[in-house]
């Protein structure tokens, strides 16, 4: 009996201290996962995923509490680099990120001049000045609507990037299920 | 040294029914419609305004930076309207296109043209190349001076000169060759004289024996300039296969073939170089084979660039609604949504195709026999990149090789499960450069929302720090005043 | 966005039903005269195991929900009934043959996903598991009895033969020449005395020995394959490793021990390896795709094959060489990968960058 019990003291006693000795000399350092994901967010603090900022959003998506399609400025290449950053896969045939992202655009005729919309854009896209014309920067516009909130005239409006010969690309080939029957 | 064969491949009926048709041409009709980007690079500029007079041969369109080319008016008349018409393009979305109306008088200008174009020094032959707004006329529309000072530069000692036209139905570059063989082989010689006399190999498919008799006859006298009979297979006239079956040597991912000493022109644009720089005519029309089952008169046909394709089958009568047109080869050719898009520069086929020679198949799964991977010529597993893109996993399937596809169909016509792998290829390619474009966006995006919380944070401290001034200035001030009325005070006493 | 049709607009000849179809007729020789050699009850196994897997094919379509027409006239259950029913005693009970369609059809391939997707070979996959499940009725071999011959049952034995059993076991069954071999080594025969009286190679060639439909004319099933080849249905490279290396290893060992190891010929002819080389190892789906993977997959599979037959626990060893080979397969597709234009290719430092994309 005496045997017994010391060998498994003894066994517990040397485990214990390889736990110890690995706790401390193997430690891996916690990643920082959630700049990463700050980082990869556009950073406009637009609001539209439903979180104050893109910092408290990242934390969610980091925390894995909310899904990854949940910015719609991001489009899907952020569904894309989020995806590998958190080693899980999407699949992207049932989300609605497939829908095009959509631009700011000022209704000119009801346009005041008021000089709200650019003092609330971030990304300095509307260009302006008081009491003049003021115009949306197509290639600076990441669709965050910010400034569709602030406007008292709801001139501007959030409507979908044209298809160009530039930008227009093949679509993704229909599965056998939903092709026709050839005759 | 040649190889036997190109690796993979197909062999699709060639069906070049029209091979024995001597080219027409066609009567240039009432409107043309010149679209601005015509060729690789940036798209031309107008040079004429609304309403002026043109002249045929005058320059239209002027070329935009290094890589781009002129367009010229292939009629006379006048230019009537700058619009957005359908572009050559599967989508038929619009771009820019100059519409001249032609008054049937065929006025042009006078040329100044050398004595003997055949001394003329390579840069100049360059220069008038690229005035003459030539570029790659089997399709590819590279503009075909930069691709001559890109050999002289890289002083290439080998041009092969393609004529090949492994596509099925095409004949327009077969009776080139057979018709107006002196004029192409002036071409050649410019081309070789461009390139200070390199050993030039003139590459024709087996299936034409009269084109290669013809060419073996006008180059007999030159002693660097021969004909290579080549096998007849599909894509044997794809600049890669081709140069890897002449030379052994394959073009290295990323680069050029001018990296390993070869310039490749196509037949085509050696006639018209002989056109622009002995004539003095510049690239104004160009031999199209008009085709297909819904065709009543096919044939090859010489027509002025810009001509509607409605135009051209009405010239040559149409039996029946055709199931598809398609803009170039049935292998790569582009399908067109209606027939009111002009030809262009490098339209060499006009199908219109009747519902048999199109034959509905039904999809089938894929049942990995790897007919497809026989058949690649780059050497790819398209079954295995159609499967990652089906479910989206653009970086797998580019690891394996999409960048590399040159859509050639060799995999798809192949298939026995009828599955359109090369339309899963033009979807990768398509999410490849989407990627691109929003990476892109988003890096700006990011650097202008930085930018404006630095100025915004810059222009607080700014505020900040003025109205600290101005209370310090206020507080001098106001002791200032302080310590001047006390002086006062003090005086009044005294 | 408009979605206009891609290219190419034209496509080659063949399609999936064509494909299956060339490979049933050249099966179809072999399969006569296998027939021919045992009689009715063979055509009645036949007829029955290669209705069911037509029939379990359909009631699978019909429950995932896709549609027959693309899916079922495929034939590619007919080609697989048929292939099962080569492997299988050309005498066994009626149930063996729909147990084995129920296997190959239902688990070996529908479970799966549906053609294209299994990892199995469906009828060997059915094999395995009714010689493991049913050894009895699965090693119950019948020397040959012709239509028309002494022994060979009318039609009526014939069908009370498949529906109800063989009424005298005993007096029917012989070994194989395989099964024969292994247990008369395991009694410490010596080779020559063994097969002095059941071995005939030009018997073996055309077919008339016992054994499954499958196994007996090897001639036949050659010809069947090389056609197959001619019509570039199958490539050259499995068959020839798989032969190859089974001849191989025959000849070293049969000359370093005459007395305990067959030559390559009785290897050759002997068993179902003319039918595996050329129409079940062959078998798209569950092979490589390269044409280096497919050499490494036959030298696999007749490396195996060859171990199992002369030092495993079974006579025959087809099935299950095919079987490990097939797990084998997706590593090899994953390693082994075509040379792609313009990518430095040779030597072991491409080959090592190459294998770092992943797929």
């Amino acid at each position: 009996m005496i045997e017994g019990i010391s060998t498994m003291a003894i066994l517990g006693f040397t485990l214990g201290l390889f736990l110890a000795l690995a706790a401390r000399f193997l430690k891996v350092e916690a990643d920082p996962v959630v700049d990463d994901i700050t980082a990869m967010l556009p950073g406009s603090n637009c609001g539209q995923c439903g979180f104050a900022g893109c910092g408290q959003a990242a934390e969610a998506v980091a925390e894995g509490s909310v899904s990854l399609d949940i910015c719609p400025p991001g489009g899907k290449s952020l569904i894309e680099n989020l995806a590998a950053r958190l080693g899980v896969d999407w699949d992207f045939s049932n989300s609605a990120t497939n829908t095009a992202p959509m631009l700011a655009y000022v209704q000119e005729a009801t346009c005041i001049g008021c000089t709200r919309c650019f003092k609330a854009c971030p990304t300095d896209a509307i260009i302006g000045a008081p009491k003049q014309m003021h115009s949306v920067i197509d290639s600076a516009c990441n669709g965050c609507t910010l400034c569709v909130d602030v406007c008292p005239t709801e001139c501007l409006q959030m409507v979908e990037v044209q298809t160009t010969l530039t930008n227009w690309r093949w679509n993704k080939p229909l599965p056998i299920s939903q092709l026709p029957l050839a005759a | 040294m040649p190889k036997l064969r190109i690796r993979g491949g197909v062999h699709p009926q060639e069906r070049k029914l029209t091979s024995e048709i001597t080219i027409t041409r066609v009567p240039t009709p009432e409107r043309l419609y010149m679209p601005l980007k015509q060729h690789i690079g940036a798209p031309a500029a107008p040079d004429k305004v609304i309403d002026e007079i043109v002249h045929k041969g005058q320059i239209i369109a002027r070329a935009q930076g290094n890589v781009s080319a002129n367009i010229h008016a292939p009629c006379s008349g006048y230019l009537e309207q700058i619009t957005d018409w359908a572009a050559p393009h599967p989508s038929g979305l619009p771009t820019r296109t100059m519409v001249l109306v032609n008054d049937g008088k065929e006025l042009r200008d006078e040329v100044s043209t050398p004595v003997n174009p055949l001394f003329l020094r390579p840069e100049v032959i360059a220069e008038r190349v690229s005035q003459s707004g030539i570029v790659g006329l089997g399709g590819a529309t590279f503009p075909s001076a930069v691709k001559l000072t890109l050999g002289q530069s890289r002083n290439t000692p080998v041009l092969i000169i393609n004529g090949c036209e492994c596509e099925p139905y095409l004949t327009c570059d077969d009776r080139l060759m057979q018709e107006r063989t002196q004029t192409v082989m002036d071409g050649i010689q410019l081309l070789a004289q461009a390139l200070y006399g390199p050993q030039t190999i003139i590459a024709i498919e087996k299936n034409k024996p009269e084109a290669i008799e013809a060419m073996e006859l006008a180059c007999r006298d030159f002693g660097n300039i021969e004909v290579m009979p080549v096998p007849t297979r599909y894509p044997m006239g794809s600049e890669k296969q081709l140069i890897e079956y002449i030379t052994g040597r394959q073009v290295p991912v990323g680069k050029l073939s001018a990296d390993i000493g070869v310039t490749l022109h196509n037949i085509a644009t050696a006639y018209a170089i002989s056109q622009a720089v002995r004539h003095g005519k510049p690239l104004t029309h160009r031999i199209v084979t008009v085709a297909g089952g819904a065709v009543k008169r096919p044939g090859n046909y010489e027509v002025p660039i810009g001509m509607l394709i409605s135009d051209l089958l009405a010239f040559c009568g149409l039996k029946e609604e055709p199931q598809r047109i398609l803009m170039g080869g049935p292998m790569m050719g582009q399908a067109l949504p209606h027939a009111d898009i002009p030809i262009t520069k490098g339209c060499n086929g006009v199908l219109a195709m009747s519902r048999a020679e199109i034959g509905a198949r039904d999809e089938h799964p894929c049942i990995r026999c790897a007919s497809c991977v026989d058949a690649c010529p780059m050497g790819l597993s398209p079954l295995t990149m159609a499967a990652l893109l089906k479910k989206d996993k653009l970086d797998n399937a580019v690891n394996i090789g999409l960048k590399d596809c040159i859509l050639c169909g060799s995999c798809s016509f192949a298939c026995p499960s009828a599955i359109p792998l090369v339309h899963y290829f033009n979807y990768g390619k398509g999410e490849l450069l989407v990627r691109a474009q929003q990476q892109q966006k988003d890096d700006e995006i990011k650097r202008l929302i930085q930018g404006r919380q630095l100025r915004m944070a810059r222009l607080e401290k700014e505020k900040e720090e003025m109205v600290a001034k101005r209370m310090q200035a206020i507080a001098k001030r106001k002791a200032a005043e302080k310590a001047a009325a006390e002086q006062n005070s003090e005086k009044e006493v005294a | 966005m408009l979605k206009p049709p891609s290219s190419p607009h034209i496509s080659g000849f063949t399609s999936v039903p064509v494909i299956m179809i060339l490979v049933v007729l050249s099966l179809l020789p072999g399969t006569m005269l296998g027939i021919y050699q045992f009689g009715w009850p063979a055509l009645f196994l036949f007829l029955i195991t290669v209705t069911s897997a037509i029939l379990f094919e359909s009631i699978c379509l019909k429950i995932s929900g896709k549609p027959v027409r693309i899916y079922c006239m495929d034939f590619s259950a007919l080609l697989t009934g048929w292939l099962l029913a080569m492997t299988l005693p050309p005498w066994a009970p009626w149930w063996i043959g729909v147990l084995g369609s129920f296997c190959a059809i239902v688990i070996g391939k529908q479970i799966f996903g549906g053609i294209g997707q299994n990892v199995f070979n469906p009828a060997m996959l059915a094999r395995t598991i009714l010689l493991v499940s049913f050894p009895l009725e699965m090693t119950t071999w019948i020397a040959p009895r012709p239509f028309g011959s002494a022994g060979a049952p009318d039609l009526a034995a014939g069908w009370s033969i498949t529906s109800i059993g063989i009424p005298d076991l005993d007096a029917v069954s012989s070994a194989s020449a395989l099964g024969h071999l292994r247990t008369e080594l395991g009694r410490g025969q010596l080779l020559p005395d063994i097969l002095a009286p059941v071995y005939d190679p030009i018997a073996s060639a055309i077919g008339t020995i016992n054994g499954s439909l499958g196994e007996t004319s090897a001639v036949l099933f050659l010809l069947g394959g090389l056609f197959l080849i001619y019509k570039r249905i199958i490539t050259w490279h499995i068959p020839a490793s798989m032969l190859a290396t089974v001849a191989l290893m025959a000849l070293i060992f049969s000359r370093i021990d005459p007395n305990h190891y067959a030559g390559p010929l009785f290897h050759l002819l002997g068993g179902g390896l003319m039918l595996g080389a050329f129409y079940i190892a062959t078998d798209p789906v569950t092979s490589p795709v390269s044409s280096v993977g497919k050499i490494i997959f036959g030298t696999g599979c007749g490396l195996l094959l060859f171990i199992i037959r002369t030092w495993g626990n079974y006579p025959e060893g087809v099935a299950f060489s095919i079987l490990l080979m097939n797990a084998a397969t997706p590593l090899i597709d994953h390693y082994i990968k075509p040379r792609i234009y313009g990518h430095p290719g040779s030597g072991i430092g491409a080959f090592l960058r190459r294998q770092k994309q992943d797929s």
